[in-house]
């Protein structure tokens, strides 16, 4: 059991890191672009404002921490 | 063009994972005995091996929108990480990674636990190299792939990072001395920059979205990114409104 919770932190750490708030961010803008697009209006803006957003609340976060 | 992208991408981010492993094989060569460290190093290479020749397959098996979603959007969480990471440092709020530095400790630590064995491998070196072979390697790994995967060109990625292989162990073996003349800092920045551009480009496109401008739109995507990196290592220098509400706890 110990080895599959360290084997599941060690996936965890290397693809999400110290910072799951960005990965959250990910997967909420990828939906929600994904959601846009279905109704047919432009929505390749959505991702590099979300990325600027979510630089500017991880750094926040690092810095606070 | 994402070609060139690509393999550039592949090339830096596999240099500077090598250079750490290369520090770390050298401190477990100079304290415990190059036959370990060496063995160490060959075992992890071949375990990498092994885990790429199990997925490798299997990832470009997907198709390909379910493919860019997917890696789009883990290359943009392990481009953001690279990113707030490199912007920390260059901002001066975290400290440069230091090969002479991680050499020192690594030593340090590899010469604590006891003399090495004076004949057979000793288990000490053989874990350390492995360690650090295997754990930095297996970042290479997932960038080639997915990389390689999304752009319907692993060997170009592969291609990439075997360079960077060359490369690395070609002077490390030169040098025997820790690669501390490499921009690693510089490299780092750059392929964080790389990998959140192009996890942008492929998680909107996986999402259903039409970028403008079609591949063009990639460069856009690049100067987007590399701009507001470095509007924020601005900020964070002059202490900025980010520094400050952090101060206020806002």
């Amino acid at each position: 059991m110990r080895r599959l919770k360290a084997f599941g932190f060690f996936w965890w750490d290397f693809v999400v890191g110290d910072d799951w708030i960005a990965a959250v961010c990910v997967v909420a803008a990828i939906a929600a672009t994904a959601a846009i697009a279905s109704t047919n209006v432009p929505s390749w803006w959505l991702m590099p404002v979300a990325v600027s957003g979510t630089l500017y609340l991880t750094l926040r976060r690092a810095l606070h921490s | 063009m994402s070609s060139i992208f690509g393999f550039s991408s592949a090339f830096l981010a596999s240099a500077v994972e090598m250079v750490e492993a290369l520090t770390i094989v050298l401190a477990a060569g100079v304290a415990r005995g190059w036959r370990s460290a060496l063995a160490g190093a060959a075992a992890a290479a071949l375990a990498l091996a092994v885990v790429v020749a199990a997925l490798g397959p299997a990832i470009t098996s997907i198709p390909l929108n379910a493919l860019r979603l997917v890696v789009g959007g883990l290359l943009l969480t392990f481009g953001l990480q690279w990113l707030r990471k490199a912007i920390l440092r260059a901002s001066g709020h975290k400290s440069l990674h230091d090969e002479d530095a991680i050499f020192a400790r690594e030593l340090e630590h590899a010469r604590a636990d006891g003399a090495p064995v004076d004949h057979g491998i000793d288990a000490y070196g053989f874990v350390l190299a492995f360690k650090g072979v295997f754990l930095e390697g297996l970042e290479v790994a997932f960038i080639v792939l997915t990389f390689g995967s999304a752009q319907q060109s692993v060997p170009l990625a592969a291609l990439g990072a075997a360079a960077a292989f060359v490369l690395v162990v070609a002077v490390g073996v030169a040098l025997r001395a820790p690669l501390t003349r490499v921009p690693e800092n510089a490299i780092k920045f750059a392929v964080g920059i790389m990998l959140t551009t192009f996890g942008t480009f492929w998680s909107t496109e996986g999402a259903g979205a039409d970028w403008p401008g079609s591949d063009l739109a990639l460069l856009a995507l690049l100067a987007f990114v590399g701009g507001i990196s470095a509007v924020f290592v601005v900020a964070l220098r002059r202490g900025g409104a980010l520094t400050r509400n952090v101060a206020a706890g806002g």
